[in-house]
């Protein structure tokens, strides 16, 4: 399996290498390397964003999270895909409108301070940096899993490295196309496991029904229909109502999704791939619910986790005597292998074992490895334009200095960007990967978000009033991470694992009552300007 | 379509324009009232689990319960309103297309 695991690995990566070299004559500008010179096509953009979207976190931690509780992994999936309803209805069209090159020029159209946008540029970079570790963390664990002579700081490096090439030759071209081949596989991918799910029922939905009512746990029947089966204990109602709202406004602040909509050339167009994202969204949590409930019930929980044989499995046992007679009945009962660990985010590639043998289990290991470099390359031109178009070319230099310069500063940037995650991800790599993504979700929702939609709808809105509110998010979401349970552990003096529940509504309080401190009669005089350009397109940036 | 050099006082006019301001409105009467649904609609599930979760897991249909039809209402809720939303907007472009043209002329006619 190993060998035929690497082979589809250096498949995948020799197509993405390709597609670089292609796009690599083609990123020689800035607006190119930024943009594609907003030439996608809606359906392009449309898939491109799905692939954005359907990132490491869904595929193999969604059908985890659905394996192991059921209906509460779910929850995530309809958070995420009715996030994109604030996308379609507040931001898609006006942003491809207003907007440049990043989330800051579009919150800095009317609210003109360098305050703004050092901070809006700040908020970028904590999100798109606790996203990216959280996918390289998860591509280390994965690699290490699937191909263990290749350890865990060596699998982020080797991510690391591969995203900067295709970042720093091909630019947003290739990003983008590296992302619809990787979604279209992506897609297949789940079409083909979950009918390999629905086959082993006969093709019965209810047999499937049946066997998720009663999955065995540890020997006990669990409902996997049921909710509480994640967000339980005495604060587990509060939990899932605070996750509800990061993931319903997160997106609404995600800035690697929101700078998808400057690639495309008007705003039918961004429009347009939102619908696509949404229909492609929508159809592949419905087969990852398939594939949860599948491997929850043909594969079980008992079974999802490393899969340790011969001398690993025995050397384990040495190392555990007090387990010694439970793991060695383990070793007899399944013929081999012993699984002393659970992980959840393993669910899909064991799940494709189960059902299809090594050869798909290598197959699936090497999509989701392609998903992680794609999404990561996205997050990396993210944060390197947040460096290079806002903090250098805007506040450091002014908006002077040629375009040479401006392309140079962006590909060091990207270069900054990855050699800061990599060194972020190996020292981080204990940290859990769904407790990364929440926190940058919650970081978007309280922070970009609010900022965002005031700016594009509230005549008074002031920048006094966006940096209040960009900064209490910011820092009332760090903060209560910081003391919740995912750091603290049982002692957390913040009882949730989400912080959305108080900081969302703080960014948003914040906004609003720093405005209603000052009038900014400079910011408002903007905002007929802003209202038009946003609804009409005139003199959008082509 | 390059208009950037319109006049401060040339947007402020634009923006009290009948056309744009119908245009305007007839967008908000669609997305105001879409966004405040669909922000409830969604928001009754984690909610209605952490308040109610005895009536959400009780089984109405085919053992299917309260919150798993819920949870698939979603989804049709979603894709509804986003074909709402598309089918809708087209007018939107071509009023803001007409806008434009008539703009257009007008700078032409100068």
């Amino acid at each position: 399996m190993t060998q035929a695991t690497l082979v589809m690995f250096a498949i995948f990566v020799a197509m993405a290498l390709v597609i670089t070299y292609w796009a690599s004559g083609r990123s020689t500008s800035s607006r190119g390397f930024y943009t594609a010179h907003r030439e996608i096509s809606g359906v392009q953009n449309g898939w491109a964003i799905a692939g954005d979207y359907m990132s490491a976190t869904s595929f193999l931690g969604i059908t985890g999270l659905i394996a192991f509780y059921g209906f509460d992994g779910f929850m995530y999936a309809i958070g995420w895909l009715v996030a994109y309803l604030t996308v379609l209805f507040l931001l898609a069209e006006p942003l491809r409108n207003t907007g440049r090159y990043t989330v800051a020029d579009v919150i800095t159209f009317r609210l003109r301070g360098r305050g703004v946008r050092a901070i809006a540029a700040l908020t970028t970079l904590i999100i798109t940096m606790f996203y990216m570790v959280a996918q390289m963390v998860g591509a280390g664990t994965l690699i290490n899993l699937l191909v263990q002579r290749i350890n865990e700081t060596l699998a982020i490096v080797i991510v690391g490295l591969l995203m900067m090439i295709y970042v720093l030759f091909g630019g947003m071209l290739a990003t983008t196309w590296v992302q619809i081949i990787k979604a279209a596989l992506l897609l297949g991918t789940t079409v083909g496991l979950s009918l390999l799910v629905l086959a082993h029922f006969n093709f019965s939905l209810f047999a499937l029904r049946d066997a998720a009512m009663s999955a065995n746990v540890d020997g006990h029947p669990v409902d996997l229909l049921h909710t509480g089966l994640f967000f339980s204990g005495p604060h587990g109602a509060f939990d899932v109502v605070s996750l509800g709202l990061a993931l319903v406004l997160g997106t609404a602040g995600l800035p690697h999704v929101l700078m998808r909509f400057f690639t495309v050339p008007t705003a039918r167009a961004a429009r347009i791939s939102v619908g696509w994202a949404m229909g492609l969204i929508a159809v592949f949590y419905l087969l990852i619910t398939i594939m949860g409930l599948g491997a929850g019930t043909i594969v079980g929980q008992h079974d999802i986790g490393k899969h340790l044989r011969d001398t690993q499995a025995l050397r384990y046992i040495i190392r555990h005597p007090e387990q010694a007679t439970q793991l060695n009945a383990e070793l007899l009962r399944n013929d081999g292998y012993i699984v002393p660990e659970r992980n959840s985010n393993l669910a899909a590639p064991i799940l494709a074992d189960k059902l299809g043998g090594p050869l798909l289990t290598a197959f699936v290991a090497a999509v989701a490895f392609a998903t992680i470099l794609a999404v990561v390359a996205g997050l990396t031109i993210a944060a390197a334009s947040a460096f290079a178009h806002d903090i250098w070319y805007s506040l450091v230099r002014s908006g002077a200095g040629t375009e040479q310069e401006h392309i140079f500063v962006a590909r060091t940037a990207a270069l900054v960007v990855g050699f800061g995650s990599i060194f972020l991800s190996v020292s981080l790599r204990s940290f859990n990967v769904a407790f990364l993504v929440g926190l940058a979700f919650a970081v978007a929702a309280s922070t970009n978000a609010p900022a965002l939609i005031l700016s594009l709808t509230w005549r008074r809105f002031s920048r006094t009033g966006a940096i209040c509110g960009m900064l209490a998010g910011l820092i009332s979401s760090l903060a209560l991470m910081a003391i919740s349970p995912n750091v603290m552990g049982d002692h957390a003096l913040f009882p949730l694992r989400n912080p959305g529940i108080v900081s969302i509504p703080l960014g948003f309080i914040a906004a609003i009552l720093g405005t209603l401190i000052a009038r900014d009669p400079e910011s408002e005089a903007m905002f007929n300007q802003l209202q038009v350009r946003a609804n009409t397109g005139l003199g959008a940036e082509i | 379509m390059q208009h950037h050099h319109l006049t401060a006082s040339e947007w402020d006019a634009l923006a009290k324009d009948p056309e744009f301001v119908a245009l305007l409105r007839a967008r908000r009467r669609f997305t105001v009232p879409s966004t405040i649904f669909f922000l409830l609609f969604y928001l009754a599930l984690p909610v209605g689990i952490a308040v109610a979760p005895g009536f959400m897991n009780r089984p109405v249909l085919e053992s299917l319960t309260v919150a798993n039809l819920y949870g698939f209402a979603q989804f049709v809720v979603a894709l509804l309103l986003l074909a709402a939303y598309m089918r809708k907007a087209r007018s939107f472009d071509s009023r803001a297309q007409a806008l434009i043209d008539r703009l257009t002329a007008d700078l032409a006619a100068k």
